[in-house]
């Protein structure tokens, strides 16, 4: 099996342990890894702001790069959950309706593929989960509050074995951060009172960490932690995993 | 970005200058989100029932047409007299026609948000005509001269001592009086002189059945009731899309409407309206303004399924935490995010983009419309129709641009960790809305594409 590593824009450039212990944790499992060097972005920025039809380049380049894999991992649900809705080609259109199927964010590439069933990772820590809604609503990578369903959770599956880490539980259990891609910028008030309300929830209940499978999420939830000299942090669900004993 | 796609977010700005107000709506709406998620969770095959409300509601949507002369035609069989308005305008005329006939110059209203969308009151007033709104909330922000903040909970943004304050000003109460026990007392007693006096009364429509021609208004406080039966003359305002197509469907909805939007069980009115009594006349307007428009809109049809429960409001954390008057329309929320540009694109451009998608409305939505994707899709067409800015689309053009050249995407990077580690004051000023109130990342030394370069078949030890 050899999986494409797809890294997304905002992760290579700011949070590169993440990605690499993303690499990392699937060599733990035997999977021949392979990152193609020239790919950037899913096209997500553009998409969601209204200008699907300017991510073309954008989708034609993540075709190019990644259609000779088994599979595509990358640490990011929102991204994955963009490829997999969205990616689109005029020229080849048949070839990106088969990557879309081929795409799978860490979380759900390790319980659904590699089934996981042990992992030797320890992280002494109390770690509040944030469910990125395109994780939970999206890729359904845990239950949805909303829905009257049969309750899961794929995140907290893999967490549960990791040594020494303790998971808090939250008064709101998945509200939304208040990211949003270009919403954090054009709605900067409402976006920073969501978000600051995700992280006192997290550190009322004790997290001396929050974390998530999508980093975008985290990085928005990071700036108000710094701004306000938190002392929680925070931190990309593929590095617990992926911490040593 | 133009000014109207500016106008939620400055609204919402402006919403959160008073934070500890913003953390009472937020509490307030989520506590009825609790109660609306345990009442589902009793209610046995909840998820069967959105399904079936929404196969219904589709069933509705594709044979509007035969459903509408349908119950046009047991209407009339009931002795109500039927009136199609094609616009807000034209409804607006039919009530003043009907009030004039009669030389009715006061009227009380209950809860119809379809005449708030068409400016009822403004243009009655206009031509002398008072009308009174009778449900609670509503007359509570007639009184300070505000449109609802929700279409279900109308002044939810509001204070109970601001409220004291305006019953201070208008209905003479005590002054600094502020519990809402006294309060509702006081606004019962002006409301019960105004049932008995007025001689028209209107109501909105939740359900209209094609099969009996008769139509359903469920609310709490039973102000419809008493509105329609000490009336002689009754009206009923009604979009298009409120059919039903049969009595029996009507089980379905009721069990769907309350538990979402309130999380009661049934509204403590479910009244049905089928004929006149002796010596009353009764009237039903059929409106479009608009509707027809959006059921040619494949992406956006299923839109017209909402049961008006306002569920997708009281879980939208934007909504919450932004205010209901930040929506600068009749119909706030997410719902009225993927109405509005229908009725007018330009001026509800900004509307689809006070969203983080994150989909918890349609997960409440108790028709199952899939709201955050048309927020998603109608983001497409208002950029594609020619509504966003210059500045909007140069800047897109430009992340498009970086982000389609792996060469050009990498040297960004490079530059942009370049200035956080260097020249942060570059990117950390205040014309960067990201570090108004947040801190930017820690830029790395080495992207991980330059790590993976150097270290790239070094397998790390298991």
């Amino acid at each position: 099996m050899t999986v494409g590593l797809f890294i997304p824009c905002y992760v290579n450039q700011f949070y590169p342990q993440a990605a690499i212990a993303t690499l990392q944790l699937l060599q733990k499992f035997d999977v021949d890894v392979v990152y193609p060097p020239k790919q950037t972005c899913c096209g997500q920025p553009m998409a969601n702001s209204g200008f699907e039809h300017l991510a073309e380049a954008c989708d034609n380049l993540f075709i190019e790069n990644f259609s000779a894999f088994d599979y595509v991992v990358a640490p990011s649900a929102s991204c994955a959950l963009h490829i997999k809705s969205h990616l689109h080609s005029k020229k080849n259109h048949e070839q990106a309706l088969l990557l879309r199927s081929k795409v799978y964010e860490l979380v759900e590439f390790m319980t659904d593929i590699l089934k996981v069933k042990k992992l030797d990772a320890r992280f002494p820590y109390k770690v509040g989960i944030h469910h990125s809604c395109h994780g939970l609503r999206g890729l359904h990578l845990s239950q949805m509050s909303e829905l009257v369903d049969r309750p899961f959770s794929k995140p907290q599956y893999l967490l549960n074995m990791v040594q020494g880490l303790e998971i808090i539980t939250l008064d709101r259990e998945d509200e939304c951060c208040g990211f949003g891609g270009t919403f954090c910028i054009a709605e900067e008030a409402v976006s920073v009172k969501m978000g600051r309300d995700r992280v006192n929830d997290h550190a009322k209940n004790g997290a001396e960490y929050i974390t998530s499978a999508d980093l975008s999420c985290l990085m928005h939830l990071e700036g108000i932690l710094h701004r306000n000299k938190s002392a929680v942090k925070i931190i990309h669900i593929a590095e617990i995993l992926n911490s040593t004993l | 970005m133009s000014t109207a796609t500016k106008e939620h977010a400055t609204l919402a700005e402006d919403f959160n200058k008073d934070e500890e107000r913003v953390n009472w709506h937020d509490g307030a709406l989520w506590w009825i989100r609790q109660k609306r998620d345990i009442s589902a969770k009793q209610t046995p095959q909840w998820e069967e029932l959105r399904e079936a409300a929404s196969a219904i509601k589709s069933n509705v949507l594709s044979n509007l047409h035969d459903y509408l002369l349908q119950f046009e035609s047991n209407l009339q069989k009931n002795g109500i007299k039927v009136h199609w308005a094609a616009d807000a305008v034209e409804h607006n005329e039919i009530v003043y026609s009907i009030l004039k006939a009669r030389n009715i110059d006061q009227m009380v209203k209950s809860k119809s948000m379809l005449t708030e969308e068409c400016h009822l009151n403004e243009y009655l007033e206009e031509r002398g005509i008072d009308v009174i709104n009778s449900d609670l909330g509503e007359y509570i922000q007639q009184l300070d001269k505000e449109p609802p903040s929700h279409i279900v909970l109308p002044c939810i943004h509001k204070r109970k001592e601001e409220i004291g304050e305006l019953f201070h000003e208008h209905l003479g109460t005590e002054k600094g009086l502020s519990d809402p026990t006294l309060l509702t007392r006081a606004a019962r007693k002006h409301l019960r002189n105004i049932f008995l006096n007025r001689r028209a009364a209107l109501t909105g429509v939740n359900f209209a059945v094609a099969e009996t021609g008769e139509y359903i208004v469920c609310t709490n406080e039973g102000n419809a009731d008493m509105g329609a039966h000490l009336s002689d003359v009754q009206i009923a305002s009604m979009g298009i899309e409120k059919l039903i197509p049969q009595k029996k469907h009507l089980g379905v909805f009721l069990r769907l409407l309350a538990r979402s939007a309130t999380g009661q069980p049934i509204t403590i009115y479910s009244s049905h309206f089928r004929k006149p009594r002796q010596g009353q006349e009764m009237h039903l307007i059929l409106v479009d303004s608009g509707r027809s428009r959006q059921l040619g809109r494949i992406d956006f049809r299923d839109s017209l399924k909402c049961i008006k429960c306002g569920g997708c409001m009281n879980t939208c954390p934007v909504y919450r935490k932004g205010g209901g008057l930040s929506y600068h329309n009749t119909i706030t929320g997410p719902i009225g995010a993927i109405l509005a540009p229908n009725l007018d694109m330009k001026k509800h451009a900004d509307l689809p983009f006070a969203s983080t998608l994150c989909g918890s409305c349609s997960n409440v939505c108790p028709v199952k419309i899939n709201i955050h994707d048309q927020l998603y899709k109608w983001r497409q067409v208002i950029v594609k129709e020619g509504y966003a800015t210059n500045k909007k689309i140069a800047g897109m053009k430009a992340v498009a641009w970086t982000l389609s050249s792996p060469l050009i995407y990498k040297m960004a990077g490079k530059t942009v960790r370049f200035f956080l580690n260097h020249l942060p004051f570059v990117l950390q000023n205040r014309f960067n809305p990201w570090y108004k109130q947040r801190d930017m990342p820690k830029a790395p030394k080495e992207s991980f594409g330059q790590w993976y370069i150097k270290n790239k078949g070094k397998k790390k030890k298991p």
